[in-house]
């Protein structure tokens, strides 16, 4: 039999959680619910108390006050040896005076597995992360990739009820991390472990999780599917932190919206009233010629400023009349080239109802 | 293409003669700013080995002989002062670890302004002199001193202990003024040690306790190591305090040379004593690499 969580993935409700270093409130009355199995991902900048959060939840780092459940039980006073979840550290953490065998047997033989059974053990946990005979190896002989499957199969080989990772590809490099990154997702499927994954990095959430739960200042500002987080954020945050966004102030009067002078066709609900800001997306935009029906898009003239030249795409920054700047992105098709601007000539950017969403402004 | 192959042709010989006599150049200028340090060397530390050495195989008359290494195996006092000398140098050592370990591991842990105070405190002593605080010890540790009495005015101690001029006096003495050449190495590798390789101990499952005992001790041992090696080599030669604090009870091999040199004047014996030291020292600092190599490079297999 193959390493299997599936049946002993248990959900966390979390609740309440306060964290004050010295005056500093780092988390605030924090609450979020993980369900058995699932894969949710903390995203946040730096100081947003994602590392914080699972610190607390691996028991390092003990809160003023709040309540971690797993499966039912209360786990918040527990110490961390105790709490039997299994922790990618952002730096591996890999016992050096160890090889790769007794790495990953440190948690079954802490369990009093018998050898036997932890040879077994070890050998189906290696060939998981595709490190199959390469248990005798020193940890300073792997790789930045092997040393992340070491700490891979070290975390999982224990069958723990939950694994939280801190942002554990952030030491390799892109194409190695990017092939990780699926490597994980993949993991993750198959062991159906409930995981909490902690980065700062939007590409990297969007491409793993189940859900993302957005932090800010020590917040949960939006938590939803990566489409949806992507498609619909409710906070100027979100629409800045998940992908690019440039934002275009708008008013909405008696239910319709106003920029400048001109209406806002949108599908979505429109607020009744209040400023807001409209979140474009660069590749939302585009150019509309001039003779151009625009049908159901939305039209706002605009002055070309610097064209990027990206290889497969290119980024057209435009300036609104307001000055505020807007980017643009669109593949370099050939038809696309051919009625490509140049800087200073006026241009009309167009965007669809269907994409048009509205945040508060601050 | 033509001109192509007309470089792969030129290439193995292309301005080999100038390159190589910039090399050389090179290495000459490197060897002329070295040299001065070089010299330095040789003048300071092999000339005087050197002649020591050559000392040590005359005898009194001046003739060539090996009778001053011989005199190892023949007077039991020779052999006597070497166990002194070892016994010495191990206790301290060992006292040095019992007391230097936790004292290392307190300053690791606690937080970098409060660990640096504390090192202050390590480190004064060594802004004293030597003679200041051996004498201070005996000030201390003598028949009427403070320890005694107090420990007699508490009613703990009918009789004064003897812990001046003998062994225990020479060990406590000693044991004060090598302890910061054990803390600091010790400290210095448990500073090094991954918090998260802790937290990881602890996340796998392993209690403190269990952590401590099989992360951070190993990871701790090549710094122990070091600051061994240094408080027992140190030791093997130290002369002001076991001759102050010993009272003659206790003699180590630095004070032979001394009595030697000084009160027989017998230069060639007193030479082959600072050789068969020099050699001996040398000889553990040889086992000790040898043994942290293997450390070093080794996995340590527990199966």
């Amino acid at each position: 039999m193959l390493l299997s969580l599936a049946q002993t993935a248990l959900p966390i409700g979390i609740s309440g959680i306060e964290k004050r270093f010295g005056g500093v409130s780092v988390l605030h009355d924090l609450g979020l619910d993980v369900a058995a199995g699932e894969f949710l991902t903390l995203l946040g900048p730096s100081g947003s108390g994602k590392t914080t959060l699972l610190m607390i939840l691996a028991g390092f780092v003990r809160a003023n006050a709040g309540s971690i459940r797993v499966g039912g039980e209360e786990i918040i006073a527990m110490p961390p040896h105790r709490r039997n979840i299994g922790m990618v550290f952002q730096n591996y953490a890999l016992f050096p005076h160890m090889n790769v065998f007794h790495n990953i047997a440190f948690p079954l033989k802490q369990r009093r597995v018998p050898a036997a059974e932890t040879a077994e053990r070890v050998e189906r946990a290696l060939d998981l992360v595709q490190l199959k005979g390469l248990g005798e190896r020193r940890v300073d002989q792997l790789s930045g990739g092997q040393r992340q499957r070491v700490a891979l199969a070290r975390a999982v080989v224990f069958e723990p009820r939950i694994v939280l990772m801190d942002e554990p590809l952030s030491a390799l490099d892109k194409s190695l991390r990017e092939h990780m990154q699926i490597e994980l997702r993949n993991l993750h499927r198959r062991l159906g472990m409930t995981t909490v994954y902690v980065t700062h990095d939007q590409r990297e959430a969007i491409t793993m999780s189940d859900r993302i739960a957005v932090m800010n200042a020590g917040r949960i500002e939006q938590i939803d599917r990566p489409e949806v987080l992507y498609a619909s954020p409710k906070t100027r945050f979100v629409a800045g932190f998940i992908g690019d966004s440039s934002f275009i102030p708008v008013e909405c009067r008696n239910g319709s919206v106003w920029y400048e002078d001109r209406k806002i066709r949108m599908t979505a609900a429109a607020p009744s009233s209040g400023s807001h800001l409209m979140v474009a997306r660069p590749e939302k935009l585009r150019l509309v010629a001039d003779g151009e029906t625009a049908g159901k898009a939305n039209v706002i003239p605009a002055t070309v400023g610097d064209v990027i030249y990206q290889g497969d795409s290119f980024i057209c920054y435009a300036t609104l009349r307001d000055g505020r700047q807007v980017a643009l992105r669109d593949y370099c098709r050939s038809d696309v080239l051919a009625k490509l601007p140049r800087p200073g000539e006026p241009v009309n950017l167009g965007i669809d109802a269907d994409d048009v969403v509205l945040v508060a402004a601050d | 293409m033509r001109s192509a192959r007309l470089h792969d042709g030129a290439g193995a010989t292309l301005n080999a003669d100038a390159l190589r006599a910039d090399a050389r150049r090179e290495s000459f200028g490197l060897l002329a700013l070295l040299s001065p340090g070089l010299l330095l060397v040789f003048a300071v530390i092999i000339v005087p080995i050197g002649w020591l050495f050559w000392l040590s195989l005359f005898d009194e008359a001046g003739q060539l002989s090996a009778a001053n290494y011989a005199r190892f195996f023949e007077q039991a006092s020779y052999i006597k002062t070497f166990v002194t000398t070892f016994k010495v140098a191990f206790t301290v050592t060992g006292a040095c670890i019992v007391l230097g370990y936790p004292l290392a591991y307190m300053l690791s842990q606690l937080p970098r302004r409060a660990a640096g105070v504390c090192l202050i405190f390590v480190i004064l002593p060594f802004w004293t002199s030597v003679l200041v605080r051996t004498y201070a010890w005996l000030v201390i540790l003598q028949r009427k001193g403070l320890v005694n009495t107090w420990l007699m005015d508490l009613g703990v101690i009918a009789q004064p202990l003897s812990l001046a001029n003998n062994f225990a006096g020479v060990v406590i003495g000693m044991t004060h003024i090598m302890l910061p050449f054990l803390v600091l190495p010790l400290y210095a590798s448990m500073k090094t040690i991954d918090v998260d390789c802790l937290r990881a101990g602890m996340n796998l499952g392993a209690s403190p306790a269990a952590t401590f005992r099989q992360i951070f001790l190993p990871l701790s041992l090549p710094g122990l190591a070091s600051g061994v090696v240094i408080v027992f080599v140190l030791c093997l030669g130290f002369f002001v305090t076991p001759a102050l604090m010993g009272g003659g009870k206790v003699i180590m091999w630095a004070m032979r040379m001394e009595q030697t040199t000084s009160l027989y004047s017998n230069w060639g014996a007193g030479a082959a004593l600072g050789v068969v030291l020099l050699a001996v020292t040398l000889a553990l600092l040889g086992l000790f690499q040898w043994l942290l190599g293997a450390r070093a490079t080794g996995v340590w297999s527990q199966r």
